[in-house]
């Protein structure tokens, strides 16, 4: 029977782009759907009614939420090629882990970077310094998270790259002056082809972000 | 070599105690160390969990592993009888949903709900009622989320089996009822029932006091806002 895999999409989210990531590295054919979030498909409304989020995806027409759930069920059911988690259940352990960090520290604290200011902005850009020196610790002197090739907490964080233009911008900061080692990660991530054509262009993301604060009222 | 399994917790923390079921189902004998949370922490639990400085900690052969549904996880690949998770890759996919639900969305609308001041209570119980209503739709008629024996769903929602009725009964504020709720309600006697969970449990007198001397210092400093 033909796989049928499609993805419910939308080009600047952080959690649709490491799905997007996951199944190219694994060389999945999918058909992608860009969601208009201000006017969300009658799919993904019934693909996903707990949420109404993206990314959804849908293979052989049965519906897997939440990014990080959708990356680990692609690394299960294409298990023969590019294995994101570690084989070992404690390497495995470690890796969940580090993805979770990232959801939790990543994410919340970059979305105050850019939506609050003053003493507020000044806290969350401590944090999420902190957090990535954290992460940069975890990386150590391996070419990524995962060993020698793309792992399942580089295709958790590397889409919060193309946001780091954004969060400096917003920010009135340089991430690579303090996180030097995580930018030379991330661009050597670039070099793969499957993360190269995932990631959407940063100053692109910076327009997004500038319509999105105009469009909440966020100086 | 002898395994070495350790758990360090709080004795009334549904997190610890998820970590310790999980091990009680698989038979594995463990290590347990309480740890003063509100007070002391040790500097073991530090050095094991530098990042979040938490508890639960799981020690296997001297590797700390911290967060209770990633230990819960490593739990199930690691020892392989009584599986707690399906093999099928589409329906591990929805435990996973589903104990994240319990996780993120639940437990904190639960804990609001069941402490908040006095002019925010119906808007935090409605919210409330709105998740353990998805959640009692996940059960679709099954005894309990993970089927016929105890899940990953089902561990995850341990605060909703136990802690919930503790929380209604020092509060007084009713969220998870048999008539509004009567298939969850129905689960979490079930779970609680469970041999393998009843063991472990916190003591309900001392969960319950603790609750009512909480519920009433969230009183006082809601009355002095």
């Amino acid at each position: 029977m033909a796989e049928e895999v499609v993805l419910l999409d939308f080009w600047p989210s952080p959690f649709a782009i490491r799905v997007r990531i996951a199944l190219a590295e694994k060389g999945i054919q999918c058909e992608y759907k860009e969601e208009d979030l201000r006017n969300k498909s009658d799919l993904l409304l019934k693909m996903n009614p707990i949420h109404k989020k993206i990314p959804v995806l849908i293979h052989n027409g049965k519906p897997v939420c939440e990014s990080l759930i959708q990356v680990q069920y692609i690394d299960e059911v294409w298990h023969d090629k590019s294995p994101l988690l570690p084989s070992d259940p404690y390497q495995r352990a470690i890796a969940r882990f580090w993805a979770h960090f990232v959801d939790k520290k990543i994410y919340e604290i970059g979305t105050k970077i850019w939506t609050t200011k003053g003493e507020e902005q000044a806290a969350a850009k401590k944090e999420f310094i902190e957090s990535l020196k954290l992460l940069e610790g975890e990386l150590g002197d391996k070419p990524y998270f995962g060993g020698d090739n793309l792992g399942y907490v580089d295709v958790a964080l590397l889409p919060f790259y193309s946001w780091f233009y954004a969060y400096e911008k917003c920010g009135n900061f340089t991430i690579e002056e303090e996180c030097p080692k995580l930018i030379a990660w991330a661009k050597r991530c670039l070099q793969k082809e499957s993360v190269a054509k995932s990631l959407p262009d940063q100053k692109k993301v910076y327009g997004f972000v500038l319509q999105l604060k105009k469009a909440f009222g966020i100086e | 070599m002898a395994e070495e399994v350790k758990v360090f917790g709080a004795w009334g923390s549904p997190f610890s105690r998820r970590v310790e079921l999980a091990l009680k189902i698989k038979g594995v004998k463990y290590e347990y160390i309480e740890e003063d949370v509100y007070g002391n922490k040790s500097p073991l639990l530090l050095k094991y969990n530098p990042v979040h400085k938490k508890i639960p900690v799981f020690l296997h052969n001297g590797k700390p592993i911290a967060e209770s549904l990633v230990i819960v996880e490593y739990i199930e690949e690691t020892w392989k009888g009584n599986p707690i998770l399906p093999e099928d890759p589409y329906e591990k996919a929805m435990a996973r949903f589903w104990a994240k639900f319990v996780d993120e969305k639940c437990l904190p609308a639960l804990w609001t709900a069941g402490f908040s001041p006095e002019n925010e209570r119906a808007k935090a119980a409605e919210e409330a009622c709105e998740c353990l209503k998805t959640l009692e739709s996940a059960l679709n008629g099954k005894r309990f989320f993970g089927g016929d024996t105890v899940g990953l769903v089902d561990i995850a929602a341990n605060f909703i089996g136990y802690w919930l009725r503790l929380i209604q009964e020092a509060t007084g504020h009713d969220l998870l009822s048999a008539e509004k709720f009567p298939a969850l309600f129905k689960w979490s006697d079930e779970f609680v029932s469970c041999s393998v969970v009843k063991d472990s449990l916190p003591p309900r007198d001392k969960l319950l006091a603790f609750f009512k001397a909480r519920f009433a210092g969230a009183a006082q400093t809601n009355a002095s806002n």
